[in-house]
C-alpha cells in the first residue's frame, strides 16, 4: 500500500459522452480517517463512489483502493470494502436478519463466523429487536441503519457511504451520525459523500470540496473555514430592496456576499474592520467556503 | 477478513461468488415460492385440460400417442420457457432498474460474469423442477410412468439455462419494459407455436419445419417426448447438443449485455 492511504486517486477522469463527470481528481484517504466528499448534486460525488467499486471505469488516471489497483484488482479491494448506497437496495420481502445473512455469503464469511457477524451487525445498528421484521415494515431510519449494518458484516477495512442520510428527517439523521461516529472511533476508514454541510463538518476529519467534477479545496473543516471564510459572517435580514442595497455596499467595500433566500450573508467581516452594518454575526461555515471558492450554493 | 496482499487478486467464476448470488435467490425464493409453485402447477393443468381434452375429443391420438399424453409431454417445454425466460426478462430488469439489487451485489466481490451465471443457474434449476410438473399432472390423468422420465429434469434444466440466459440478454439490451413486447410477440410466440407442443411439425409446411429445427423449444419438446415414449438414438443426442449450444451462446451474450448495462 502506498504510504498509509486506503484510497489514492491521481488525475482521475470519467466522461459520459460530452459530459465530464470527474475531472482530473486527486483524492487521498489516509487509513483510520473519515474523509467527506462535499459538493452540490451533480458535482461528481456519486460517480467517484462508483469508480471506487469499479462499477464505473475511469477514462484516465490512477486509482488504488486498499493497495489494489483499479479496475484490474477491484474484486480483491471490494472484498474488504463495505458500501452504503445512496438508493436503498435492500431485499424488501426478506427480514432484517435474512438481508444480513445474504451479505455474509456475498462477502464470503465462513460458516463458523456467520452467526457472530450477523449478531454484531444487528447490535451495532440497534436492530436486534427487529431482526424478524420484514424490511418493508421498517421505518426509513431503520432501513438506513440496516443498509449500514449490511455494509459492516464482514468487518470491512474501508467503508464507502454515498449520501448516508439523504432524505431523512433531522432526528433520524442524528441517530445515523452517532452510528457513523462510533465506526470512526473504532478506527474504520470512511469515505462519505454528502451535500449536507453539517454532516461533513461533524463527521469528517478532512473534507474535499467538489465542484463540476474537480476538487476545489481539501483539508480539515475548521482549517478550510479559517483559511477561506475567516471566523465570522454577518447575516442581514430585510425586504428585497434593503438586501440589494446591503449587497451593493458590501461589494463596494470589497466583501463577498451570498444570497440565502431571506437574508444576505456577508463573508469575512472579521477581516475587514472598516465595514459595518446591522445584522447577526454567526460563525463562518463550510458552505461559506464553498460559495467563496465556486460561486455556487451547495444545498 | 484475511489481510490484503497483491497476490490476493481473485479469479473468474469463483465458487464463493456464485454461491453468494445463489443464496440470495434461495432466501428470496423462500418468501414467494407458494405463488410461483401455484402458477407453475395451475398453468400446465389448464393447458392439459383445455387442449388435451378439448382436442382429445376431436382427435383421439397424435403420432400414436393419446392426445393428453402428447400435449403433456409438449407442455414441459412450455413450462420451462415460462419459468425461465419470463422471470429472467422481467426479474432481471426489475432487479437492475427498480430494486437496484445488482448495484449491491456488484459492490461485493462478485463480477458481472458471476452474477449472470449464478442467476441463470438458479433459474435453470427452477425450470428443471417446474418443467416436470406437467408430467406429474398428466400422470394423474393416466400417463404411464417410464424410466426415461428420470432424465426429463436434466433436459428441462439444460433448456432452462438457455432460456434464462436469453431472458437476461433481452433485459440487458432492453431500454424499457415496453421493449419486451417486441420480443414476446415477434420471437417467443412464434417459437412457441412452431415447437410441436400441440401438434406435430410434420403436418406443417416445409419452411415451418425448417424453422422448427432451429427452434430450441422444439428440440426440448422432442427430447422430452422421446424420453417418455422411447429414445431415438443419435437424433436425440444431436438435439441435446443443440440445447447445450443454445445455452452456451446465450450465456456469453447475456454476460456481454449485462456488462454493458451494469458497468459504465
Amino acid at each position: 500500500m502506498s504510504g498509509d492511504l486506503a484510497i489514492r486517486l491521481r488525475g482521475v477522469v470519467k466522461r459520459y459522452g460530452a459530459i465530464t463527470a470527474v475531472n482530473e481528481l486527486d483524492l487521498d484517504v489516509p487509513v483510520g480517517t473519515c474523509v467527506g466528499l462535499l459538493g452540490p448534486n451533480g458535482a461528481g460525488k456519486s460517480t467517484t463512489m462508483r469508480l471506487l467499486t469499479a462499477q464505473s471505469i475511469a477514462d484516465e488516471g490512477e486509482l488504488e483502493v486498499l493497495g489494489f489497483r483499479l479496475p484490474e484488482e477491484s474484486k480483491a479491494a471490494r472484498a474488504q470494502c463495505g458500501v452504503v448506497p445512496q438508493l436503498d437496495n435492500l431485499d424488501v420481502t426478506l427480514t432484517v436478519e435474512q438481508n444480513l445473512l445474504v451479505f455474509t455469503h456475498l462477502y464470503r464469511i465462513g460458516r463458523a463466523d456467520r452467526r457472530d457477524a450477523i449478531e454484531r451487525a444487528l447490535k451495532m445498528a440497534n436492530l436486534v429487536e427487529r431482526r424478524d421484521s420484514r424490511v418493508d415494515k421498517l421505518s426509513g431510519g431503520m432501513r438506513r441503519r440496516l443498509l449500514i449494518a449490511r455494509s459492516l458484516v464482514h468487518r470491512p477495512r474501508l467503508v464507502l457511504m454515498d449520501e448516508p442520510t439523504v432524505g431523512l428527517d433531522p432526528q433520524v439523521r442524528q441517530e445515523l451520525w452517532a452510528l457513523i461516529d462510533a465506526l470512526r472511533v473504532e478506527g474504520t476508514t470512511i469515505l462519505m459523500s454528502t451535500h449536507y454541510i453539517e454532516e461533513a463538518q461533524r463527521l469528517a476529519d478532512t473534507v474535499l470540496i467538489m465542484s463540476h467534477g474537480r476538487a476545489v479545496a481539501a483539508g480539515p473543516p475548521a482549517e478550510l473555514v479559517a483559511e477561506h471564510a475567516g471566523r465570522e459572517a454577518l447575516e442581514v435580514y430585510g425586504p428585497p430592496a434593503r438586501l440589494a442595497e446591503v449587497e451593493a455596499d458590501a461589494g463596494a467595500a470589497g466583501l463577498r456576499t451570498r444570497r440565502t433566500g431571506t437574508s444576505i450573508s456577508i463573508l469575512g467581516v472579521d477581516r475587514n474592520g472598516g465595514y459595518s452594518v446591522d445584522g447577526e454575526r454567526r460563525p463562518a461555515n463550510l458552505e461559506d467556503v464553498f460559495v467563496l471558492l465556486t460561486g455556487e450554493e451547495i444545498a | 477478513m484475511a489481510t490484503a496482499s497483491r497476490t490476493a487478486r481473485l479469479g473468474r467464476l469463483e465458487r464463493p461468488a456464485l454461491t453468494g448470488v445463489l443464496v440470495r435467490e434461495v432466501v428470496n425464493f423462500s418468501s414467494f415460492w407458494r405463488s410461483t409453485t401455484f402458477s407453475s402447477t395451475v398453468e400446465p393443468t389448464i393447458y392439459l385440460l383445455a387442449f388435451g381434452f378439448g382436442f382429445g375429443a376431436l382427435v383421439g391420438r397424435i403420432e400414436g400417442q393419446r392426445t393428453v399424453d402428447f400435449i403433456a409431454t409438449g407442455t414441459v417445454a412450455t413450462a420451462v420457457l415460462f419459468s425461465a425466460a419470463f422471470p429472467a426478462m422481467f426479474g432481471t430488469f426489475v432487479k437492475y432498474q427498480f430494486q437496484r439489487t445488482y448495484d449491491a451485489i456488484l459492490a461485493a466481490p462478485v463480477d458481472t460474469e458471476e452474477l449472470v451465471t449464478a442467476e441463470a443457474l438458479w433459474m435453470a434449476t427452477r425450470a428443471g423442477l417446474y418443467g416436470c410438473v406437467p408430467l406429474l399432472v398428466a400422470m394423474a390423468f393416466g400417463l404411464n410412468p417410464s424410466w426415461g422420465m428420470l432424465v426429463v429434469p436434466f433436459i428441462a434444466w439444460t433448456a432452462g439455462f438457455g432460456w434464462a440466459c436469453f431472458g437476461i440478454m433481452v433485459a440487458g439490451f432492453a431500454k424499457s419494459f415496453e421493449n419486451f413486447n417486441y420480443i414476446v410477440s415477434a420471437v417467443l410466440t412464434p417459437l412457441f407455436l412452431v415447437a410441436g407442443t400441440f401438434f406435430p411439425l410434420s403436418r406443417l409446411p416445409r419452411w415451418a419445419q425448417i424453422l422448427g429445427e432451429v427452434n430450441p423449444l422444439h428440440h426440448c419438446v422432442q427430447l422430452v417426448r422421446d424420453a417418455v415414449f422411447g429414445f431415438a438414438g443419435w437424433v436425440d443426442l444431436a438435439r441435446y447438443g443443440a440445447l447445450v449450444l443454445f445455452g452456451l451462446i446465450m450465456w456469453r451474450i447475456a454476460i456481454h449485455a449485462m456488462e454493458q448495462k451494469l458497468v459504465d
